[in-house]
């Protein structure tokens, strides 16, 4: 990560060691030009470290590095090296000296000796490679041979003396007493401590069968650095430290985007979706669809082309897909063209520490910008709670940090409590939106509920939805509340069902009686054409009366006048009215 | 047959560090002792001589190295336990 970190920052006096973590945690590296003490049980890292050390100093700082293995063969070291990817062999002899300093078995000892021979030796190697760096492995075997704790102490100066004297950055690897406690190391060693500039320790526990390296920087002269144990990984290129605190916690970038659950109804729920780079909790029993829940998720974010990883910690990747497949959600297309990632961490050996190093390393490979951990619940069995919480912490801090959408889910235990409360991880305070998924047991059957318990920044409906499973997919349907219980399943069907009747039957009803005014009012309109055409009628009869009146009239008076003419009269006989026959 | 051998020995030194002159001093002594007029010492710095130190593996000071008779011995320290020097050069059967 670190490694494109120049060398000595900003004018600091650091040697950066390359190793991702270490680096954050004492602000840059090892002090340069001085000498630090590395101490560890058995297995605990020590070579490696040292080793890392000088590769990246080899590769990216341009200081070469001199090993000195007082205990395995050079040899060996190179060869275990090689699994790292480290190619020890192209930077052998010119930037990188490896010296066999193991006492050989039949090596007689009289009297007093020293180290001058061996530091002779190395300030001419020194000298013709420019080496600015150096490590003394496992310096208590060479030690050991010295007589008394006197000389011992001698030795340690003149190494010390040596060391600040050439200017060397250089680390001294030493075994502390058992793994137990690490601070309790050898006598001379104790002294060492106080001697350095720098002091590393190293350990490696067991805690129920799980095995727990830390790392922790004991002192740091003239350097702020982060005080507590922090957990490391030996991963696939070396040595990967966790930060315990964010120390260097950038503030996360927050976001107003929404990314859909998956579920359409969720969504509308949850005023939109979830908020991009949030972290979203999901507790419940087992069997509660968490699963089905995170896989719509999932399959949600590879349908907007998001890369995204999928980590299950309870089966297989390829049951996962079936199982999901047969509520309708289709991840295996997803996974074949590349945007998705199934990881089953029942591959993944070791503590939570280690999953979590685990899971951040392979998602930052995979660059995906969706998470589901399925369920981190996992790392409770696995772990004690302190471990656990911590990991979890870490692990949403992260993700907000990278602007990762995180989607955990929580296993419930049924037997030992019920509360919605009791999530074995306390990360529900942490999460953003936490939905709890619940068996609701009435009238003999079981349903499945979903409920947000809270989502922040968001309206979120209050009520209990069921939720449904079927082959085409996930979907939410709302209940009847009735008497102040929720109504599911059979008894929210049969609600659904009278509802429906009742309506239909109000509809037959309106249909009927709409038909019946319809028949009225076409006999209205019937009506009122025959009464037209009778109107009609007795307007041509009205009309045809006047006109033969007239008619009649005009005979009447053309007879009357003819009359007059035939008979001669004078006068007419004005206003004269025939009335008719 | 060791009897008539000639002894070879090369003895590493820092400079004039106490042990190492003691060491010089007592290799003397013992060999004049016990090995006489059929040895030979070889004195190297490597303070002087670095590389050569570097490419006999000698890494404490200081180191003797009998190089002949076979087989080959180390033996560091300033020499002064000269029993334990006898035998592991193979020579505490002549003084019994």
């Amino acid at each position: 990560m670190k490694s494109a970190r120049p060398l000595r920052v900003k004018g600091t006096n650091k040697a950066p060691t390359g190793i991702a973590g270490f680096d954050e945690i004492t602000g840059g590296g090892l002090p340069h030009g001085r000498t630090t003490l590395l101490v560890g049980g058995p297995g605990s890292g020590k070579t490696i470290l040292s080793l890392q050390f000088l590769v990246h100093g080899a590769q990216h700082c341009q200081e070469p590095g001199i090993f000195v293995a007082f205990e395995e063969s050079s040899q060996r070291i190179v060869a275990n090296a090689e699994s790292f990817g480290w190619k020890l062999a192209e930077l052998q002899h010119k930037k990188l000296f490896f010296l066999d300093a193991q006492p050989t078995p039949d090596l007689v000892q009289s009297g007093d000796f020293d180290l001058s021979g061996m530091l002779a030796a190395l300030a001419a190697k020194t000298k013709e490679m420019k080496a600015r760096r150096i490590v003394f492995d496992a310096l208590d075997v060479i030690l050991a041979l010295l007589p008394d704790p006197a000389t011992k102490r001698r030795e340690i100066y003149r190494l010390h003396e040596w060391l600040l004297a050439k200017e060397l950055t250089g680390i001294i690897t030493a075994k502390s007493g058992g793994d137990e406690d690490s601070t309790v190391i050898q006598q001379p060693f104790g002294f060492m401590q106080f001697m350095v500039d720098c002091a590393i320790i190293l350990n490696h526990s067991v805690a129920l069968g799980v095995s727990h390296r830390n790392l922790r920087v004991q002192k740091y002269r003239g350097s702020s650095f982060d005080e507590d144990e922090s957990p490391f990984l030996i991963g696939n290129s070396g040595l990967v430290v966790d930060i315990a605190r964010t120390r260097v916690r950038v503030d996360a970038k927050v976001s107003n985007e929404r990314v859909s659950s998956g579920v359409e109804r969720l969504d509308t729920m949850l005023g939109g979706g979830y908020y991009r780079g949030a972290s979203i909790l999901i507790t419940g029993f087992s069997g509660t669809a968490k699963t089905t829940l995170s896989g719509a998720f999932a399959e949600a974010a590879c349908q907007r082309g998001e890369r995204t990883m999928f980590v299950s910690f309870d089966s297989d990747c390829n049951e996962v897909i079936r199982n999901l497949a047969s509520v309708g959600i289709g991840l295996d297309r997803y996974v074949n063209n590349g945007l998705l990632r199934m990881i089953s961490a029942r591959s993944i050996a070791g503590s939570a520490e280690a999953y979590l190093v685990r899971i951040k390393t392979l998602t930052r490979e995979h660059g995906a910008r969706c998470l589901v951990i399925d369920p981190v619940s996992a790392w409770y069995k696995s772990d004690n709670d302190l471990t656990a919480q911590s990991v979890a912490d870490r692990l949403i801090d992260w993700s907000k940090g990278e602007g990762i959408t995180l989607v955990c889910t929580s296993l419930l235990d049924e037997m030992s409590n019920r509360t919605e409360s009791g999530s074995p991880l306390q990360i529900s305070a942490l999460a953003d939106t936490w939905i709890h998924l619940n068996y609701l047991v009435q009238a003999g059957e079981r349903n499945r509920g979903l409920s947000i318990v809270k989502s922040r920044g968001t309206a979120h409906s209050n009520q209990v939805r069921e939720l449904i499973l079927s082959d085409k997919g996930v979907t939410l349907a709302d209940t009847y509340t009735a008497g102040g219980e929720v109504l599911m399943g059979t008894m929210r069907w049969e609600k659904e069902r009278t509802e429906r009747v009742a309506a239909e039957a109000a509809e037959a009803a309106a249909k009927l009686k709409r038909v019946r005014l319809d028949a009225e009012e076409a006999e209205l309109e019937v009506r009122v054409k025959s009464l037209q055409t009778e109107l009609v009628a007795k307007q041509v009869e009205k009309a045809l009366l006047v006109r033969s009146t007239q008619s009649h009239e005009g005979e009447l008076s053309r007879g009357r006048s003819q009359m007059k003419e035939l008979r001669g009269a004078d006068t007419t006989i004005a206003g004269d009215k025939v009335s008719p026959p | 047959m060791s009897r008539q051998a000639q002894f070879k020995f090369r003895l590493y030194v820092a400079g004039d560090a106490l042990n190492s002159v003691q060491a010089v001093s007592n290799l003397g002594e013992l060999c004049r002792q016990h090995l006489p007029n059929r040895y030979e010492i070889e004195i190297v710095d490597v303070f002087r001589e670095p590389k050569r130190a570097l490419a006999d593996a000698i890494f404490m000071t200081p180191t003797l190295v009998k190089l002949a008779p076979e087989p080959i011995r180390r033996i560091v320290g300033t020499l002064s336990q000269t029993q334990t020097v006898l035998q592991a050069l193979g020579l505490e059967a002549a003084t019994p």
